[in-house]
């Protein structure tokens, strides 16, 4: 039972499947509508919004720019304070790492924290091949695990499922893993949590080995830091004897103060809140508190590629906040299987093909899953000029097939993202992004795509202008 | 346990290779990158005019309960946030007035996850609360224990002195030590990630019950 994104079809396919998923999309219209509230009441409260993005986008731009000092510093200050530090160049060096730790200690299970990179590299397959159990903790990684099926979101990563839908896994699932869920449980958001708790529970009690990511490493102390909202994370990063954490080499933030203008930005353009229930920082071992041997895997696997791309560095600016996915009309759509990838959505359009690079047909029909109208730009807390890296990747694409006999892959792509946007009326689009909509998806229609490097005609009102306008709103249309 | 000085070294050899090709390739991915040398200075967090009470307002945004007490009031208070009969335990450093308040608490002295999970509520001071985002930041010295003990019981009952209060994230980040661990509260457990709909109280604590104490003078 594995479930990768590997041989995933490329996007215009999925997302064709997609569109026809009525439910997926309205959990997905739902969803996305909501995390848009609240995230623009809270970006409103801070005055000085714009400084911080401009400030966060430097952090962490000054950590790439020196990213080769900063990863030797991170070392030191992290072995000085008693973890181990590995160092894998792509996920079969990672992952026989964490399998090593786990033979080591004897164990058969492990508990895990939410990560993106742990995905990304194929842990939990990677373990269950030597068999050892990985447990998801975080809610909706568990509603996807037991479901035998792959998140969709980076922030919510159950939310192509409802509440009936997961009721029914965790009848069905939870006693193959474990303590069984009530017999009379009912699909009340409450109940179906209080299972979760109580099943995870004997877990958290009985592991000995945990295995995490970090939203940032901060090269001058040492610190790894996860933020979450369940308390599952700090369970793992606590309870058991042996924490090995997966980190990509682009977390590093150089020195501990710079963790400031990070920490504000994170979770009000990410869950929309003020700050997340928890968040959990450790620099190595603390003698007598929390885990005694710690573990820290710091991973390439294409972030170098990415790096040397100047056009594309930024994207490893990103904190993975999932605002963009939120804003993006096409992500609205098609959600985040469709793009084959632990990373959806507008960042995961530009970050996949600078991570594995051109040439594939997947990864090289994702810079044209865009519409290209800046939302994703306006709504990034480190400012990611997401539509220029876009273009800049075309053109790659497109280099790649001049020589080409069969039509170039763009051109497929570009009819197939002119198909699923045309839909748009059938969606409720043409009422939602009033007539700018209509003619972004007419002049992709009409197929007048010459030159892959050329932006759209401006339309009457931009959906940015229309965005800043309204907040996307169906009540604030009218202006 | 094996010891970890040994892992440490076998691993550092395995991974040698590794390193250095990854360093290598960073060094060449930036060729021509000039490192920027000065730290990013942030703009200023919000200040509130009573950081006491942002600090109140904003932890009841989460649906935590919060009281403000004067110092005499704290022993009281505390009592009356544990449930009659309820199993409680408090770090070694509690100072006495606090735990005067909970006579028959467990001291903790290493106690184990099991143990702890038989426990229903725990009592604790804190090193910094920071009112714009009503958060509450433990750094597990003696009066707020290890982070297991704030972690299991399903209750936590936190003591912030009003000087304790900062106004934003960077006053926190200024004062806060990252070389010990540190664990940052903001309001009960919490997930939206059925269809949206939040829910206080997943693994962490159900009810976080958070006492101001205001000080005189
Ligand atoms: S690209 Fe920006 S908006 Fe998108 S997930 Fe990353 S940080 Fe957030």
């Amino acid at each position: 039972m594995t479930h990768t994104f590997v041989g995933m079809p490329p996007f215009p396919t999925a997302a064709r499947e997609a569109l026809a998923d009525t439910q997926l999309r309205h959990n997905l219209v739902h969803a996305t509508a909501t995390i848009r509230g609240k995230r623009a009441g809270v970006v409103a409260e801070v005055e000085n919004w714009e400084e911080l993005r401009l400030a966060g986008a430097a952090v962490k731009d000054r950590a790439l720019r020196g990213l080769d000092e900063r990863l030797v510093q991170l070392e030191e200050s992290l072995t000085a304070r008693g973890a181990v530090v590995h160092w894998a160049r792509d996920a079969a060096e990672a992952n026989r790492v964490v399998v090593d730790v786990a033979r080591r200690h004897g164990v058969d299970e492990v508990v895990k924290v939410k990560s993106m990179v742990t995905q990304e590299i194929g842990l939990n397959e990677a373990l269950q091949a030597a068999g050892i159990a990985a447990w998801e903790t975080d809610l909706a990684e568990l509603i996807v695990q037991l479901g035998g099926d792959l998140p969709s979101h980076i922030l919510v990563p159950a939310i192509h499922r409802n509440r009936a839908e997961i009721r029914d896994i965790f009848r069905r699932r939870m006693a193959e893993a474990g303590r069984p869920a009530p017999a009379d449980l009912s699909d009340d958001p409450a109940a179906l949590a209080a299972a979760a708790r109580a099943h995870l529970r004997e877990k958290f009690l009985r592991a000995r080995m945990a295995v995490s990511g970090a939203n940032f490493a901060v090269a001058d102390t040492g610190t790894l830091v996860v933020v979450e909202s369940e308390g599952n994370g700090r369970m793992c990063l606590t309870l058991p004897d042996v924490l090995v954490s997966v980190v990509g080499i682009e977390k590093v933030v150089p020195t501990w103060a710079e963790l400031d203008p990070l920490l504000r930005l994170l979770p009000r353009s990410s869950t929309g809140e003020r700050m997340n229930p928890y968040t959990s920082t450790w620099s190595g071992v603390t003698p007598g508190d929390g885990p005694q041997e710690v573990h820290v895997v710091l991973l390439d696997n294409g972030r170098t590629r990415a790096l040397a791309d100047d056009v594309g560095r930024q994207a490893l600016r990103c904190i993975r906040c999932s605002a963009c996915l939120n804003v993006c009309p096409v992500y609205e759509r098609v959600g985040g299987h469709a793009y084959g990838s632990v990373y959806p959505g507008p960042i995961g359009a530009i970050l996949n093909p600078l991570l594995k690079g051109t040439g594939d047909p997947q990864t090289d029909s994702l810079p044209y899953a865009s519409s290209l109208c800046g939302a994703c730009f306006e709504a990034c807390p480190v400012r990611i000029d997401i539509p220029e890296v876009l273009v800049h990747l075309r053109s790659k694409v497109v280099d790649g097939h001049r020589e080409d006999r069969v039509p170039k892959p763009e051109a497929i792509a570009m009819r197939s993202a002119a198909w699923t946007l045309s839909r748009g009326p059938r969606l409720g689009f043409a009422e939602r992004l009033t007539g700018t909509g209509l003619g972004v998806a007419r002049r992709f229609g009409a197929a007048r795509w010459t030159s892959a490097r050329d932006l759209p005609a401006a339309p009457r009102e931009s959906f940015r202008a229309w965005w800043r306008r309204t907040d996307g709103r169906l009540d604030d249309s009218g202006g | 346990m094996t010891p970890v000085v040994e892992v440490r070294r076998a691993q550092r050899g395995a991974s040698k290779p590794a390193r250095d090709e990854i360093l290598g390739r960073v060094r060449s991915a930036l060729a021509g990158v000039e490192p920027d040398r000065e730290p990013v200075a942030a703009p200023p967090g919000v200040r509130a005019a009573d950081l006491v009470a942002r600090f109140a307002e904003r932890v009841a945004d989460y649906r935590a309960t919060v009281v403000h007490r004067a110092p005499g009031d704290v022993a009281v208070s505390v009592a009356a946030a544990l449930p009659s009969g309820a199993r409680v335990v408090v770090p070694p450093g509690l100072p006495d007035d606090l735990r005067a308040a909970v006579a028959g608490a467990v001291v903790d002295d290493g106690l184990s996850a099991a143990e702890l999970d038989e426990i229903d509520a725990v009592v604790t001071c804190c090193r910094v609360a920071i009112a714009e985002t009503g958060t509450i930041v433990l750094d597990h010295a003696p009066d707020q224990g290890r982070r297991a003990v704030t972690l299991v019981p399903d209750r936590h009952v936190c003591v912030v002195r009003a000087h304790q209060v900062v106004a934003d994230v960077p006053d926190a980040v200024a004062v806060l030590d990252p070389e010990r661990p540190l664990t940052w509260i903001s309001g009960p457990s919490a997930t939206s990630d059925i269809e949206l709909d939040r829910v206080e109280g997943v693994h962490g604590p159900r009810v976080l019950h958070v006492i101001v104490v205001e000080e005189t003078g």
